[in-house]
């Protein structure tokens, strides 16, 4: 197992380098000109050539990368002379739109999308697995049918619909949001009410996706593990149902539903851009859409695309490390 | 007082509806097995032989399946028809009172659990104890049917077991709450003729072990030779044949028993004559025939009078010997059929 | 005498298995077919017989070249066939064939029994005289099946007829050699014998030759003229059949011959069994010096270090086993 750990351990790191690499890479080769987009009203050549170098964009790609690394590790200077600052470690960049460093902007909007994708992550994983093992539980049956429609409804509607629709004829019909208030962070250790109050139709517009799929996966990864022999060995031993359902049919059967809904969960927390802006929250999402629709603040960018792969890359190690702590089959293989 | 045997199987039906129509898949099925007895149930696909099994152990899914006719399992405490009797009471005697071990071992351990972890399962439903205790007795049972190194391999899992192996773990699991009724469905199909030879002889000397009732399902005519005190001969969901294991051998009373004896290569026998095939297939289950379900495929249909065969079901006459047929022809009918397909 | 029509020499067949992952790393090979010797003749039947992992599967796919050899010769009618690409061995195929056990996975659901069997003619370019159809048909009922459900689909078919279907497959455009891969093992006791006197029948009939891979040896003994027993890769024992069966020398030999149940209740049950123990050792890991010392019971320090030469016993040259010590 240690075995296994060391190598996989590695691989990540590897792939967490190469995908920054890349991502500077691919922001090198785009034909817009950051410099251009953002010196401001006055832009004659000058202006633009002291953009460039302000941005760090005037040294060869190689050596922004390298000072990106570096400002990683021991935070960073930005700026020249009186406009000079100081981001510490971990130094993602320097917004100039936003007279900021970005790593502050990530770590004021992380706890917002982190809030968001925790609630969501709970309230489709438990509606998506328990009407999915009541669908194949009474196949066939009503019970069944009322989850393949729903499953159907869920998944048709992209979130802009879903969204919009809850908030609309649900949230503000019903004075259940105030819209003035709406999207104002609150931590849940001041006020949970207010937080409460503020991410629960959030949750529900996403949740509803993620649940619809997560009941069709169940459902069919439940049906197909109660066919298996080992169920009717279990039978045979004298076992109940419950017991056969909890130990044996769900233990193989959610497996992979886990170890998927982890990765899932990991894309949430780079931001869910679509909700975050219909409800107006301060995330992850809000800040990457406005960094490249409204400012093209390269520095955001960068750092929100990096933030999100890593997500994803580390969860993709914990799922397959959690996977080789359940099925013992797998720890042989590697 | 004689003791009752332990199984006694009364008119058993079962049939699956489905949506082509009823599967009548076992028809009107009696047999009795006694404790150190073994009683071999031989047929092909679709000749019912699984089914009645599953229905006396209450493993069929009793929304989907019809079952009637009584199956009384004689526990010291008194009879109970585990037909009729609630699901509780039944699953309560599964693993208990009887037990069953299957065709293919590679699936039929859970792969995510310890085979300790497994039989300290099988053991704690039925047993007051600890855990420690628990696996006191895995490792006892592992010993028993010859898992080597038991103390240390009682904790791995299933697929570090080869087919042989996981075929004893089953047959210790099946065991260890010491059963009075073992039921074997196919359990050396799956393996190796090598191996099949270790885990026959494993399966008979737990049998007088625990002084049970052995039902050994198989489609292997050499399998039943070697075990069996009775054989059941089914096709197409009825017994066509019950006797002892000379009975069945020497003297089949049912063409399709004398068919099918022709048919096997044999052994050491090497002359190479050729195999007398039974010509045909076996039947769909629903919608039978009216009249002798293997009719379509006998030798001697015609030599029975006024066509029978073909509008009378024959019956079995159990009541005044030991071994009986279901068949329209008579005994000296019989003796020259047997004589003139050229083998017993 | 006349030429085989086959002649196999030291053919081998190794998988290597890897490490895994994005780098991996070639790990050790798994030994399917370590150096088998063969020679067949038209109109003869040998059977090659084996428990998993002895490698009569992987033998019989090679043999055809299924699997390109590892090491070894094969000439079939005097041509050196062994390092022969698929296009050079195209026009050979269509005389050397395969029966497959499964026949539920060895036909195509998606196509008809007519275009099953008519493949054959449409691969290799030929037309037989009337048409492919009316050949088709001939063929199906050659083998028993009834020519008008030319247009059927596999799944209409029992597993008997799907036999027959890959049967009629296999002799379409008359082949002189067929290996045929365990062809009864998946059906019915009372279809097995429909389907090996169909065989045998064919065989008269086409003078073919027949490798016929079997673990059940009941059916090798009927069908075989000479039987070839494998373990782990390697021949134990071969050896005409009345000698085979009647007087086996080699010790698994006797192990596989006495483990075979015998459908009679009075011999049966006196006859003396030979019970070996332990596993099947797994063939990425085979035994030093003879594979079969880990289960014999006569194994000796010489058979756990030097691997037995296959060699003559007794006064028949063709009947050869591998073994230090053999039985008597």
């Amino acid at each position: 197992m240690l075995k296994y750990l060391a190598r996989r351990l590695s691989a990540t790191f590897l792939v967490i380098t190469l995908v920054s690499m890349s991502v500077f890479g691919i922001f090198a080769v785009l034909p817009m000109d950051p410099a251009a987009l953002t010196c401001g009203k006055a832009c004659s050549a000058p202006v633009i050539e002291a953009n460039r170098h302000r941005l760090g964009l005037d040294v060869p790609v190689q050596v922004q990368y390298g000072r990106f690394v570096k400002g990683l590790f021991v935070g960073r200077d930005f700026g020249e002379g009186a406009a000079a600052f100081h981001c510490p470690a971990p130094a993602f960049g320097y917004s100039y739109n936003r007279h900021e460093c970005v790593t502050t902007l990530v770590a004021e909007a992380f706890p917002v999308t982190l809030s968001l994708a925790v609630g969501a992550f709970v309230l489709w994983l438990s509606v998506g697995v328990s009407l999915g093992i009541l669908a194949a539980r009474r196949k066939n049956e009503w019970q069944d049918r009322a989850a393949t429609a729903f499953v159907l409804i869920g998944t048709s509607l992209p979130t802009f619909i879903s969204g919009i629709l809850i908030l609309l004829f649900v949230a503000l019909k019903f004075n259940l949001i105030n819209p003035i208030e709406m999207g104002r962070w609150v931590s849940p250790l001041e006020d949970p009410v207010a937080w409460f109050r503020t991410f629960i139709f959030p949750w529900i517009v996403l949740a509803l996706l993620y649940a619809a799929t997560y009941t069709r996966f169940t459902r069919s990864n439940v049906i197909e593990t109660s066919t298996e022999d080992y169920i009717r060995t279990a039978r045979a031993k004298g076992l109940n149902e419950r017991d056969i359902l909890r130990k044996h049919t769900l233990r193989a059967a959610l497996a992979p539903i886990i170890t998927l809904a982890g990765l899932d969960f990991a894309g949430l927390l780079g931001g869910a851009i679509i909700t975050e802006g219909i409800f107006n929250l301060p995330g992850l999402g809000r800040l990457s859409i406005r960094a490249v629709l409204r400012d093209y603040d390269l520095p955001t960018i960068l750092a929100t695309t990096i933030l999100a792969a890593v997500f994803v890359i580390v969860a993709n190690l914990l799922v397959d490390i959690l996977y080789a702590y359940i099925d013992p089959r797998v720890r042989v293989a590697s | 007082m004689t003791l009752k045997p332990f199984l006694e199987v009364k008119n058993l039906n079962v049939a699956f509806p489905t949506e082509d129509g009823l599967v009548q898949a076992s028809n009107d099925i009696s047999f009795t097995v006694a404790r150190g007895e073994t009683l071999a149930v031989v047929g092909e696909s679709g000749s019912g032989k699984s089914v009645t099994s599953l229905a006396v152990m209450g493993l069929h899914d009793r929304k989907r399946t019809q079952i009637t006719g009584q199956a009384f399992l004689n526990l010291e405490s008194g009879p109970v028809d585990v037909i009729s009797a609630d699901a509780e009471v039944v699953r309560k005697l599964r693993g208990k009172a009887m037990s069953m071990i299957f065709q293919d071992p590679m699936s039929a351990l859970h792969p995510y659990y310890s085979i300790g972890n497994q039989l300290i399962e099988a053991w704690s439903l039925y047993n007051e104890g600890d855990k420690a205790a628990g696996k006191k007795r895995a490792i006892e049972m592992l010993d028993l049917v010859g898992i080597p190194d038991a103390s240390k391999r009682v904790d791995e899992f299933p697929h570090q077991f080869s087919g042989g192996m996981r075929q004893r773990v089953m047959i210790a699991m099946a065991l260890i709450n010491n059963p009075s009724l073992l039921i074997a469905d196919e359990p050396t199909t799956a393996l190796d003729v090598t191996v099949q030879s270790q885990i026959l002889q494993l399966i008979r000397e737990m049998q007088k072990e625990f002084n049970m009732a052995l039902i050994l399902i198989t489609h292997d005519l050499g399998v039943v030779a070697e075990v069996a005190d009775r054989v059941n001969v089914m096709y197409a969901g009825k017994i066509v044949e019950s006797g002892s294991a000379e009975d069945i051998y020497y003297r089949p009373d049912h063409p399709y028993s004398i068919g099918l004896l022709n048919s096997i290569p044999k052994i050491g026998e090497l002359d190479s004559k050729r195999l007398v095939a039974i010509p045909g297939q076996p039947p769909s289950l629903i919608n039978l025939p009216r009249g002798c379900s293997f009719r379509a495929r006998c030798s001697f249909s015609d030599r029975v009078a006024n066509n029978l065969c073909a509008t009378t079901a024959p019956t079995l006459d159990t009541k005044t010997t030991d071994h009986f047929s279901r068949c329209h022809l008579t005994e000296a009918e019989l003796v020259k059929a047997r004589k003139e397909s050229g083998g017993i | 005498m006349t030429e085989p029509l086959l002649k196999i020499e030291g053919l081998k067949k190794h998988f290597p298995t890897t490490t895994g992952g994005a780098f991996s790393k070639v790990k050790g090979t798994v030994k399917a077919v370590d150096g088998i010797d063969l020679e067949i003749y038209p109109g003869q039947t040998i059977g090659l017989v084996g428990e998993s992992g002895c490698g009569k599967t992987t033998a019989g796919r090679t043999i055809l070249k299924l699997y390109e050899p590892t090491g070894g010769k094969i000439t079939f009618e005097g041509q050196d066939i062994t390092h022969l690409k698929p296009k050079q061995m195209k026009p050979l195929r269509s005389q050397m064939q395969m029966i497959f056990q499964d026949p539920f996975a060895s036909l195509n659901p998606r196509h008809t029994v007519g275009t099953l069997i008519g493949a054959a003619f449409e691969i290799q370019g030929i037309t037989p005289a009337g048409g492919v159809e009316a050949e088709v048909q001939r063929l199906m009922a050659r083998v028993g099946l009834n020519p008008e459900h030319i247009n059927r689909y596999p799944h209409e078919f029992s597993g008997g007829q799907r036999q027959r279907i890959g049967v009629a497959r296999a002799i379409a455009l008359k082949p002189k050699l067929i290996v045929a891969d365990e062809p009864v093992s998946a059906l019915d006791v009372s279809i097995q014998a429909q389907v090996v006197n169909l065989l045998e029948d064919l065989q008269d009939e086409f003078n073919m030759a027949y490798i016929f891979v079997a673990h059940d040896l009941s059916v090798v003994q009927h069908i075989s003229d000479r039987v070839i027993v494998m373990y782990l890769g390697k021949v134990m024992e071969e050896a005409e059949k009345v000698d085979l069966f009647t007087h086996p020398r080699h010790p698994y030999t006797k192990a596989l011959l006495s483990a075979v149940p015998v459908a009679d209740p009075i011999k049966g049950r006196k006859r003396e069994r030979i019970i070996l123990q332990g596993d099947l050792p797994s063939p990425v890991n085979p035994p030093a010096g003879c594979v079969f010392n880990t289960r014999c019971w006569k194994a000796q320090d010489k058979c756990r270090t030097q691997v037995p030469e296959l060699m003559q016993i007794g006064k028949d040259p063709s009947h050869r086993i591998a073994c230090h010590f053999p039985e008597d």
